[in-house]
């Protein structure tokens, strides 16, 4: 994400005195010298001098990922380039005990690559090699480092893309969508990277290098690369991906459609997705967040809209025409006021220019802002977005929305000036009160950002400890010395071998000052 | 170790306490051979927990049925005290037509599923192709057809799982929306599983609209260059297939099948396409019975294969088939999923262990070297007797630890799955 304006946050339990650097889910305590050293020295061991940095200053180069809000300075940054490398330093870290976090471009957005100071980062960024384009086999091969938006150049020539979009596709990396599951306009029809990751080679906490998928589908065993995939960094590292490429659709039809609410433009969207279509996407803007697009980008949306949908329709030619057609019709039904089809790649691409820089042109309206991103049953859509102006007209905290009407991925955009006092509270208040609006609606409180540091917190609204618990057995299998970058997805650890259900009040090991918990 | 002798009468009356349905188990209850003691029949997931808690506490061995279709697949169980019957949870909870989700309980059969749904022109984009599957069944051996080419499999499409630990602890992952990255997503792990991890007893789904036509183009071919050639021609060009069916039957020639989903000016359109893509003497037509069915008849003791590879790697597989059949003096009819990389194989029920064997080991190499596999997935017992069934699998070691936390008692199906799991 490119911010150009203002600070952004995505939203958090509402934080008290203490700030987030502060707790112990970031290792504060700092490193234990003696297993630093030796950490140090098996990666000095396996790589060259300039692919180590101890230096303050540079190391506070990689204090947060695109969650800001949040900063850690780590104890040690690794940038290998192979899978033995960050085997070795894996291993290293294991064996004394040290946490490790796995970082790609760091564009992630709720804190999922935040350093541990009393840990190493491993940054994937000099492992950015496209090994191999398979057109005939409709697959990839590349490095965790490569930028999403380059596997699809370097497949376009053979007729192919990679499918998985994200709005940061010209920055993220393969690894790091890997790790968030990474979603984007186009999972609607296409799915989530989960769809279209076949196969990694990773590396497991202790150090082991494994297999997982390939080529082939529906690889014998247990699907372990589908638990990977979206475990944000807690099961160990991926160092090669192979990916699903997808072939490059006949046409492309972008649809701009002005309404004057949102509860029109959500009509339209049901009765689209009733019709039996399936766009490639289905994304809409209300008024706020058309008045920044239109204040940053000047794109030209229909003036005194309420809602704006953008529909874009993919696929063979004739069922392409005819789904426009129908998507016009549904529209008009619905009472759009104005609608244009792009008919060339410039004004595709301007229409798409509005909806893409909505985040960053939301710092034209607000000095702050936090990006929530939370997930209802699309058919919800009106009764929430009722609720949210309800919240926001009872609190006097703006909110902007912008989202990803086909599958419900609600991205409000809540609106504050942090030189005020209290305001950065009463927004994360608003925040927090949208994601319990998803929750009690049978929604996620993320659906593609992830839950990372930001949102851990919150699990416990979604999962009982049952279910938190039986996703820690899987943590367990890959990672029983919890080194895995520790403090993120789940708001408790579990200690790897206790038995479920027993554990009244601090852990023994806690009590004697053998274990945190964190 | 030998496991201490089962006492029947005490293992019943501690499950009754948890389920008004537990009998004695007949012969027809066995488990691929594996005879089995008691059949708990619980009608909800809060009875299966029950049921589960009270199998552990007296240390069963559990394993999860739904219709049976397909329990003879994997290797047969080390022990099987208890089965856990699925088929009293047979409802169709919700149906979110607007969402396009349904809820479903595991013993629901797919065809009810499909049933439930059709009438709001939408369906479960997952094929049935030995007939009779239910959910939970077509979960844990992740059963999948013809259209995975558009839809993927049942990973891709399962978006929520509830499912029972072996210590009885109810379990939920994802939930009601297709967006979702919050925690773990445990029904990965479960598909495929083979009732090795849990017993899953709801199940949420993504659903599709059901296509307004359909139409279906079929050209022979007589070598697998040939059928490669028009695989790659049908992937690459712009026909947006459903389904792209390779069939080599042991005699005579094969056949590609390309299946076209969509309106109806479309679908013209693009079995015109189509056509010209599979050259002269392809022919155009509906859906003849049994297509996309699997190669072998349940029950007729056929050995059953599922071969898997890189898709470019279609002729080599196809070829090698040939080769290693001729060589062994078996037949083989192979059919499946040729646009995905995934074929059937059905030897007959009276080829002999060796030949099987033989044939077997030719094609997981070959598969193997195409990034592959070859699985043995059902098979007469004095085949599975000396026929490695799973193959080599890789990370084995990281998945028996993945079995250690869920399962460390090892209750659930042991030795069915992969490595002994």
């Amino acid at each position: 994400m490119s911010v150009t304006h203002g600070t952004e946050r995505t939203a958090g339990p509402v934080l008290g005195p203490v700030p987030p650097e502060a707790t112990e889910a970031t290792g504060s305590s700092g490193p234990d010298p003696a297993a630093m050293a030796a950490v140090i020295e098996a990666a000095r061991a396996v790589l060259p001098p300039d692919s180590l940095i101890e230096d303050h200053i540079r190391l506070r180069t990689y204090e947060c990922d695109g969650l800001a809000h949040y900063r850690v300075t780590p104890a040690l940054v690794v940038l290998p380039e192979t899978a033995e490398q960050v085997a070795a330093v894996v291993r290293a870290c294991s064996e004394h005990g040290l946490p490790f976090v796995a970082r790609g471009s760091g564009t992630g957005l709720s804190g999922g690559a935040l350093p541990r100071a009393d840990g190493v980062l491993i940054v994937t960024s000099k492992m950015r090699a496209i090994r191999e384009v398979r057109a005939h086999d409709q697959r990839a091969v590349v490095e965790p480092g490569v930028i999403n938006l380059d596997v699809t150049r370097a497949a376009t020539p053979a007729g192919y893309y990679y499918a998985p979009d994200p709005s940061s596709q010209q920055i993220c990396s393969i690894g790091g969508n890997l790790a968030e599951n990474s979603g984007g306009a186009h999972c609607l029809k296409y799915g989530f990277t989960t769809n279209h990751v076949v196969g990694a080679q990773f590396v497991t906490p202790q150090g082991e290098i494994v297999e997982l998928g390939g080529l082939a589908p529906d690889a014998p065993g247990y699907d372990l690369l589908g638990a990977v995939v979206g475990s944000e960094g807690t099961l160990g590292i991926a160092t090669a991906v192979t990916v699903r490429l997808v072939r490059l659709p006949e046409d492309v039809r972008t649809l701009l459609a002005g309404f004057r609410s949102t509860d029109d433009a959500g009509a339209a969207t049901s009765a689209i997705i009733g019709a039996g279509i399936v766009p490639a996407a289905i994304e809409m803007m209300d008024a706020l967040a058309i008045e920044a697009a239109e204040a940053a980008t000047h794109c030209d949306y229909p003036a005194g809209a309420g809602a704006v949908l953008v529909v874009e329709l993919d696929g063979a030619r004739a069922e392409v025409e005819h789904e426009l057609a129908e998507v016009e019709r549904l529209c008009r039904e619905n009472s759009a006021f104005e609608m244009r089809v792009a008919t060339d790649p410039a004004e595709r691409a301007l229409i798409w220019k509005g909806r893409k820089s909505a985040f960053a042109a939301v710092g034209r309206i607000s000095p702050d802002y936090i990006v929530q991103d939370g997930v209802i049953p699309r058919t919800a859509l009106p009764e929430v977005l009722r609720a949210i102006a309800e919240l926001s007209a009872s609190s006097g905290v703006r909110v902007a929305n912008v989202f990803h009407a086909g599958d419900g991925n609600l991205h409000p955009l809540v609106l504050f000036d942090d030189a005020v006092e209290g305001a950065g509270e009463a927004a994360e208040k608003v925040s927090g009160a949208i994601l319990d609006l998803c929750i009690s609606h049978g929604g996620s409180i993320t659906g593609e950002h992830g839950v990372g540091i930001d949102k851990a917190a919150y699990m416990p609204r979604m999962f009982s400890d049952e279910d938190l618990d039986t996703m820690q057995l899987v943590r367990c299998a890959f990672d029983p010395d919890g080194v895995a970058n520790p403090g993120k997805v789940f708001p408790t650890p579990r200690l790897c071998g206790e038995v479920p259900g027993k554990r009244r009040g601090a852990h023994p090991l806690v009590e004697a000052g053998l274990a945190e918990a964190f | 170790m030998s496991a201490p002798a089962l006492d029947v009468g005490a293992a019943r009356t501690a499950l009754a306490a948890a389920c008004d349905d537990v009998a004695e188990a007949g012969p027809a209850d066995a488990v691929d051979g594996v005879a089995t003691a008691l059949v708990a029949r619980p009608a909800s997931t809060a009875e299966v927990a029950e049921v589960l808690r009270a199998a552990a506490a007296a240390g069963l061995t559990v394993v999860a049925r739904g219709a049976g279709t397909k329990l003879t697949w994997g290797r047969p169980p080390e022990r099987a005290d208890l089965v856990v019957d699925l088929t009293r949870m047979a409802r169709v909870q919700d149906h979110a037509a607007g969402d396009l989700i349904v809820d479903v309980q595991a013993g629901t059969p797919l065809s009810a599923v499909q049933e439930a749904v059709a009438s709001a022109g939408q369906r479960l984009a997952l094929d049935d192709p030995l007939g009779g599957a239910t959910v939970g069944g077509a979960l844990a051996t992740n059963l999948s057809g013809p259209r995975r080419v558009a839809f993927g499999t049942a990973r891709d499409l399962l978006i929520g799982v509830t499912l029972v630990r072996a210590d009885g602890v109810v379990a939920k992952a994802g939930g009601r929306v297709v967006k979702n990255v919050a925690g773990y997503d445990l029904g990965k792990l479960v598909v495929g599983s083979f009732g090795t991890l849990g017993v899953v007893t709801e199940a949420v789904f993504r659903l599709h609209p059901l296509p307004a036509a359909h139409r279906l183009v079929t050209a022979r071919f007589d070598r697998p260059e040939q059928a490669q050639r028009l695989v790659q021609g049908v992937l690459s060009g712009q026909v947006v297939p459903a389904a792209v069916e390779v069939e080599q039957p042991a005699e005579g020639p094969g056949r590609v099948s390309v299946l076209l989903e969509g309106i109806d000016a479309g679908v013209a359109g693009r079995a015109d396409t189509a056509r010209r893509l599979l050259g002269a003497g392809a022919e155009e037509g509906d859906l003849p019975a049994g297509w996309g069915a699997f190669p072998w008849t349940p029950g007729s003791g056929a050995t059953a294969l599922k071969v898997t590879f890189a898709l470019s790697g279609l002729a080599r597989v196809l070829a090698t088939a040939r080769s290693a059949t001729a060589d062994a003096g078996v037949t083989l009819d192979l059919r499946g999923s040729g646009g995905a990389g995934v074929l059937y194989g059905a030897l007959p029920a009276d080829a002999h262990p060796v030949a099987v064997g033989s044939v077997v080991g030719r094609l997981r190499a070959e598969c193997t070297a195409l990034g592959g596999a070859t699985v043995v997935l059902d098979a007469p017992a004095e085949v599975k007797a000396v026929v490695d069934t799973w193959g080599p699998v890789p990370a084995l070691e990281l998945m028996r630890r993945v079995k250690e936390q869920f399962d460390p008692e090892r209750r659930l199906a042991p030795g069915r799955f992969v490595g002994g799991i």
